[in-house]
């Protein structure tokens, strides 16, 4: 006869609450975990999906994904010509804030350099990879934007060509990929009005300069768009980001790279490393710590659950005791219930989390790996919080069960 | 000599608290109960039977004297001799004052986990326990619990349990308060079958003194002492006389 059984199902109702109120706590470890997790793979996913070898950014900077990054568009072209280089590209990174339906919106636009870079590496669960060069975007789906969906942004109108999933700046925006001239056209939107203020600002600069006067023809064009013009230099990249030949020494490559003085270089690993040791270090912690803390509450609270039910049951255990009840069948009763409890409480936690942790604005990723942590540590603290009761119960003299 | 006696104490004496407070409960009291013998245990309340009965079974052991259990030994003083958890589950049975039953556990499941704990296999247990409450009657409450039963089933159930191991001891501490006199008089048939059949030492605590004639021998204690009730009678009479 299995007495924790038996006890459990005689106190079913009361039981079960508890076990309901544990596996709610065990779900917000778990939520926690998951948080953390999440935090990381985010930080990190967009680097390892460009994939890209070789980081090339703004001379002391860290990268477009911690501050801000600029270097000219010529680099690509210098770096294509560093031997080992096998591919370079441009790579725009910027966030923009918006209104849809009278909320903020959020979005990081991420440039591809058009047209070595449509997009075919981003996973979409809907439409295609970019097929133009401007006025054409993927969309991450937390976005909210649905396939097709014209969207306007600065003085153009993009269509929503594909939509992907899960692909989320480090601060937990939604990804948007557009041409590195969108991209640039959307960072650098400047109203009407100032455009046509600084063309006049110019013109009157020339009037008053020498040459204005001697070259009546630089006069002229002084009006003109901006990128008609060859002293005024074109907009600036975030970053080059290069691949290298198969057979080349990586180690080589960014030697070469780093002797020029106007940028700084980073592999793969060594801008993985600066966002997580960066940006996302400080909540990474914070959630880390936080996790720590609800563990030890959870802890304290199935311990006091399963001293009570201990208590509840003293008067039993001092008659099971008297009857000639081994220590072992006693030993059993509680530890058999604080696992029922465990067990049960991390299958409630795993079954509503999977169920309430996508609705989540950020991702909470619960990894195989963690949820056997989870389990363990659960186990584990079954069997330490079982102790106070056991306690209890071993101090227990047959003779109560005659009060 | 002995192991004709199914239990023997040797001037126990129990001693609760200490300084203002403490009670001497028994004073040093010395029984014999041999094999097969039923012994009543009279004495108005707060006399120290209770205390006497527990110490007997071993889970209330004595400030002092010995407690000797079908030859072996047990209690030297507060001193324990054997292992006293796994002796009471083979030797001795217990009905007490207020039914002691496992809430949690229905009627035939408490009688059940008697047997278990000693060995038995949970079907064989199962049988013998169906048959331990057909015969007090109360078979067809088997599948209730505890709360669900009157005073009365709950007391037959307690029987059941205590002659479930057929312990060589039965203690029985006011068995049959919750019976009407019917009842009563079943049970203590019944404690007097099994110590004639299987050669139990039985003592009973009781106030109920319509049903002494089934005793062998009765005992009386009267402030902590304990004396054979036929003595006690004897010597009152004869300060009546005087
Ligand atoms: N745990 C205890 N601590 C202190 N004194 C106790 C304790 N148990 C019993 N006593 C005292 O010991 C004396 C004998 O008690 P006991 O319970 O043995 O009497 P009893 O003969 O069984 O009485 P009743 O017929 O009412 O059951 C009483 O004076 C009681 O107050
Ligand atoms: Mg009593």
């Amino acid at each position: 006869m299995n007495l924790a059984t038996k006890d459990i199902r005689h106190n079913f109702g009361r039981f079960a609450l508890t076990t309901l109120g544990v596996g709610m706590l065990l779900m917000v470890v778990m939520g926690m975990g998951g948080i953390y997790r999440g935090i990381v793979e985010d930080a990190t996913l967009l680097i390892d999906r460009i994939g890209a070898d070789v980081w090339i950014v703004q001379r002391s900077t860290r990268g477009p994904f911690a501050e801000v990054s600029r270097v000219p568009p010529t680099l690509v072209h210098r770096a294509l010509a560093v031997p080992g280089i096998q591919s370079a590209r441009e790579f725009v990174y910027h966030t923009i804030q918006r209104e849809r339906e009278g909320k903020p919106l959020r979005i990081a636009v991420l440039g591809l350099s058009w047209p070595t870079d449509k997009g075919e590496w981003v996973p979409l669960i809907a439409g295609r990879p970019l097929a133009q060069n401007h006025y054409e975007m993927i969309a991450d789906g937390s976005l909210g934007f649905q396939l097709g969906e014209r969207v306007e942004l600065g003085k153009e109108t993009y269509t929503v060509v594909g939509v992907t999933r899960s692909m989320i700046s480090s601060n937990g925006d939604g990804l948007a990929f557009f041409t590195v001239a969108d991209a640039l056209a959307i960072q650098l939107d400047t109203p009407g009005e100032a455009v046509r203020l600084e063309r006049a600002a110019r013109q009157a600069r020339g009037e008053r300069s020498e040459i204005g006067a001697k070259q009546p023809t630089l006069l002229e064009r002084a009006t003109a768009p901006a990128a008609e013009l060859p002293p005024i230099a074109r907009p600036q990249l975030s970053a080059v980001v290069a691949e290298v030949d198969p057979g080349a020494d990586l180690e080589h490559v960014i030697e070469i790279l780093s002797g020029w003085d106007d940028v700084s270089v980073y592999t793969q690993d060594g801008q993985r490393e600066l966002l997580l040791r960066g940006s996302v270090e400080k909540i990474r912690q914070q959630i880390g710590l936080f996790r720590i803390l609800l563990t030890v509450i959870a802890a304290i609270i199935m311990a006091l659950i399963l001293y009570t039910l201990t208590l509840d049951k003293i008067h039993s255990i001092a008659l099971l005791k008297l009857i000639g009840a081994s220590n072992t069948v006693i030993l059993g009763l509680i530890l058999q219930q604080a696992f029922v409890l465990g067990v049960v409480g991390f299958g409630i936690a795993y079954l509503i989390g999977q169920r309430v942790f996508p609705m989540f604005p950020r991702r909470v990723i619960l990894t195989d790996e963690d949820l056997w942590q989870l389990a363990i540590i659960v186990l584990v603290i079954s069997v330490v919080s079982s102790f106070l009761g056991i306690w209890k119960a071993m101090r227990v003299s047959p003779n109560e069960a005659l009060s | 000599m002995e192991d004709d006696f199914a239990i023997e104490t040797k001037g126990i004496t129990k001693v609760y608290g200490s300084g203002n407070t403490e009670v001497v409960a028994m004073r040093d009291a010395s029984i014999k109960v041999r094999r097969g013998e039923v012994v009543a245990l009279l004495g108005p309340s707060g006399s120290g039977k209770s205390t006497f009965l527990t110490a007997v079974g071993l889970i209330n052991p004595p400030t002092s004297g010995q407690v000797i259990i079908s030859g072996t030994l047990v209690l030297d003083g507060p001193q324990a001799q054997t292992n006293l958890r796994s002796f009471r589950r083979r030797h001795i049975g217990y009905v007490f004052q207020k039914s002691n039953l496992i809430p949690f556990l229905s009627a035939v499941e408490n009688v059940q986990i008697a047997l278990e704990l000693n060995g038995q296999l949970p079907g064989t247990a199962r049988k013998r326990a169906l048959q331990l409450l057909d015969g007090l009657g109360v078979g067809d409450r088997a599948g209730n619990l505890p709360s669900m039963l009157s005073g009365g089933q709950q007391q037959r159930v307690a029987v059941a349990r205590a002659l479930a191991n057929q312990p060589s001891v039965i203690l029985a501490d006011e068995p049959t308060a919750a019976l009407d006199s019917q009842r009563g008089r079943q049970v203590m048939g019944l404690f007097a079958q099994v110590a004639h059949e299987r050669g139990a030492g039985v003592i009973v605590v009781t106030h109920d003194h319509r049903a002494l004639d089934v005793f062998d021998t009765i005992y009386e204690m009267e402030d902590g002492m304990m004396r054979r009730a036929s003595q006690l009678a004897h010597t009152s009479e004869q300060v009546r006389r005087t």
